[in-house]
């Protein structure tokens, strides 16, 4: 147990937190599913470079490289999923804006 | 550092047209220039394995993913993507003073990680880890790529009914 | 021995698919079926060899680092009974044998993946073995692939998507202060180390993530659409397990092996579960479709749980798990009685069916025991969960939220009773019901089976509560 003072580290911080502000933001307000999906991608970017960065400041970037080769690959089989649903969504509706698709409300 | 900066402020700045962008089509290509620039990032953190699957599966089968997704749905006609555009302009308007308001303010804070770290791993090479010790994670893995494969058999099948 | 409960179905999830599929395709239900009952048997023997870490040849090929306490016993045993149920509800339902062979492909995923969750002791593992559980059960909810059904299922990606988001944040937080993603050494990191903060922005992360998978109130649009666009065996599984699994179980988990309890988390806990039971029962009672209904009646009942877990007594934790136990057997009922109406009249909405009672006798009884089982009226189960999640709040001195939680008990009588009586006991138009006969075998089977669990646990309390409420005990006792 080591007491560090990590200044570089809040760099990384700041882009981590303003990449999720974006995707969020992405996904709130825009009206596109497909867009919808980018959104979530732009998350999930930022929890990748935090993992890693977590990994790099703590010394245990074996553990953190492994973890994130295991979400990469959970990430893409879920926006494949996505995509299908949302072609399935354009075949029945023949349109991608979600004000069409309010069917079932909360 | 100085280098580390100016490519994080570039990630930011490929998420920002990423979103911003007017074309689905070039959101999708931001997409995959953010990951890109993503991976140089974990490359300077020591993290080339994990940037060698970001780049080639992020950075290359989502983009594909998204591309054909896209070129599959008909695009708009001239009058909609007019009317589109209007409607994107008010809404995303806010973002970029948004974003500069957060960073700055972020900036500013400055907060110094003083941290009592754990101590160091015992085994270094990420081959051993994900192999030996995450074995558990392997088999999700494979699970999962399975189920992914169930997933575009029921929900794309219906062309070949057709 | 233990990792065989996910390696087995995973197994059998390959050989069912390799290219000899026309040979295999028929065994498929019969593979699940077999699966899910050893399931249930090896629970009831939990000083079996199996639940050791005993030597054998696969352990020379997988190291997986894996327990099970009493909380994953009964989720194991829940896991094991709703997926029989679904199994047969879906054999009556799903004609094409081609589309119940995918079917039961994705049940066996499923299952892989929740038997994983509840096994792992690993933070990541656990993620992991959600997601594979939520892959599954996007493509369930799509099965039919009708405008609805895509629907659901997108909304339900979205939020989990968001929700996974948060779970991930605050494991990275976690390694960053303890350095490993192993429950105790985390625990341990926990105790030792001194940086609150940190410790408190991941575990709100984590409190953020399940209580969006757990579907509790302020994050609960996305679990009503799905519950009612999926189809019907896929209501019961998701109703029955899934968003238990993903949402409650991980809840209960984190509480008990890694953060452990304090005023401020007992207190979040708390007034969400007051939040979902008082308004998941009031939408209740304003819903017109049934599957609707029964889905805000879940997170009514969800907030149930997560009452008992904020008590942080062994009698409150004993409570909740008996009652994610008890939901599972009598929402899985009520779901499965919903669809014999939905096969027989093709409808769900509760305003053109009435008097039913004569032509679906198996039905109506069966329904009115999960109804009375979920109010929690006295021989039945869901009185004794109620009971002890109601004790333990009075004696933690938590009287308001008692007195509450009674109330809302009563208005979920008034509901659960008033459909039961339009449904099934007032004379209907018997013109139109004329067609109408009870459900098919399968679908009968299921819900005879599942009142008599529900209607036996509650006689036999009394004399299970030593082999049950003990055990419960000594988990919560460890920290």
């Amino acid at each position: 147990m080591n007491i560090q003072v990590l200044a570089d580290l809040w760099p990384f911080m700041v882009c981590v937190i303003t990449l999720f502000v974006i995707g969020f933001y992405c996904l709130i307000v825009t009206l596109n599913l497909i867009r919808a999906l980018i959104g979530i991608e732009i998350l999930i970017k930022a929890i990748t470079l935090l993992i890693i960065v977590v990994g790099y400041v703590s010394g245990h970037s074996a553990l953190t490289q492994s973890l994130v080769i295991t979400m990469i690959v959970i990430e893409a089989v879920i926006i494949t999923i996505a995509v299908g649903l949302v072609v399935g969504i354009y075949r029945k509706t023949g349109s991608l804006d979600s004000r069409n698709i309010r069917n079932l409300k909360g | 550092m100085n280098l580390h900066l100016v490519i994080l402020i570039a990630l930011i700045f490929a998420a920002l047209w990423t979103v911003m962008t007017r074309s689905l089509i070039r959101s999708a290509i931001g997409l995959a220039l953010t990951s890109a620039i993503l991976t140089i990032v974990m490359f300077a953190l020591n993290a080339p394995l994990a940037a060698v699957f970001e780049l080639s599966v992020c950075a290359g089968l989502i983009s594909v993913l998204f591309v054909s997704t896209i070129s599959l749905t008909h695009p708009l006609s001239r009058q909609e993507i007019l009317q589109h555009m209007k409607d994107r302009l008010t809404r995303f308007w806010y973002l970029p003073i948004l974003v500069a308001v957060c960073a700055i303010i972020l900036s500013a804070l400055d907060i110094k990680f003083s941290l009592k770290l754990p101590a160091h791993e015992t085994e270094n090479d990420v081959r051993v880890v994900l192999w030996n010790l995450r074995q558990f994670d392997i088999l999700g893995q494979i699970i999962v790529l399975l189920s992914g494969v169930f997933g575009v058999v029921i929900l794309f099948r219906e062309k070949n009914k057709k | 021995m233990m990792h065989t409960l996910v390696l087995f179905p995973f197994f059998a999830l390959i050989i069912l698919n390799l290219p000899l599929r026309v040979i295999f395709r028929r065994l498929s239900f019969w593979v699940v079926f077999a699966l899910s009952l050893i399931q249930i048997f090896l629970v009831f023997f939990p000083q079996n060899a199996f639940w050791g870490t005993h030597f054998n040849f696969l352990n020379t090929f997988f190291r997986f680092n894996l327990s099970a306490d009493g909380l994953s016993m009964v989720m194991l045993l829940s896991i094991g009974i709703v997926t029989l149920t679904a199994l047969l509800v879906a054999r009556q339902m799903i004609t094409d044998s081609d589309r119940m062979a995918l079917f039961c492909s994705l049940l066996l995923i499923a299952m892989a993946g929740m038997n994983g969750a509840v096994l792992v002791r690993d933070i990541f593992s656990l993620y992991v073995f959600l997601e594979i559980t939520a892959v599954a059960s996007y493509i369930m909810i799509a099965f039919d692939k009708n405008i609805f059904s895509f629907e659901g299922a997108f909304k339900y990606l979205v939020l989990s998507a968001v929700a996974t988001a948060m779970m991930i944040t605050a494991i990275a937080l976690v390694i960053l202060f303890s350095g490993s993603t192993e429950f105790y050494l985390i625990n341990y990191a926990i105790r030792a180390s001194a940086h609150t903060s940190l410790i408190v922005l991941s575990l709100g992360l984590f409190l953020c993530g399940f209580f969006i998978k757990a579907g509790l109130i302020p994050f609960h649009s996305w679990l009503p659409d799905a519950y009612s666009s999926a189809p019907a065996p896929v209501s019961i599984f998701l109703a029955g397990i899934v968003t238990k699994t993903t949402g409650v179980y991980t809840l209960i988990r984190i509480f008990i092996s890694i953060f452990g309890f304090n005023g401020q988390s007992q207190r979040i806990l708390l007034l969400a579960g007051i939040i979902s039971v008082v308004i998941g029962a009031i939408a209740a009672i304003t819903q017109k479709d049934f599957k609707r209904m029964l889905a805000y009646s879940s997170i009514s009942q969800v907030g149930y749980i997560i009452l008992g877990l904020g008590c942080a007594s062994s009698l409150g934790i004993a409570g909740a798990i008996l009652h994610i136990f008890n939901h599972s057997v009598f929402k899985s009922l009520l779901f499965v009685n919903s669809a014999a109406v939905e096969t027989q009249t093709g409808k769900t909405n509760m305003d053109e069916i009435s008097g039913l009672g004569e032509k679906m006798p198996v039905t109506a009884v069966t329904s009115t025991l999960g109804a009375l089982s979920c109010a929690g009226i006295p021989p039945l189960a869901g009185f004794w969960s109620k009971l002890l999640i109601i004790l333990a709040l009075w004696v933690g001195g938590l009287h308001v939220y008692a007195v509450v939680a009674i109330l809302s008990s009563v208005l979920t009588l008034a509901y659960l009773l008033s459909i039961q009586r339009k449904l099934f006991f007032i004379k209907g138009n018997s013109e139109e019901n004329s067609q109408i006969k009870e459900a098919g075998f399968g679908i009968s089977l299921a819900s005879t089976l599942l009142a008599f669990i529900s209607l036996a646990t509650g006689v036999f309390f009394p004399f299970i509560i030593n082999s049950f409420i003990v055990p419960f005990g000594k988990i919560f006792g460890r920290f």
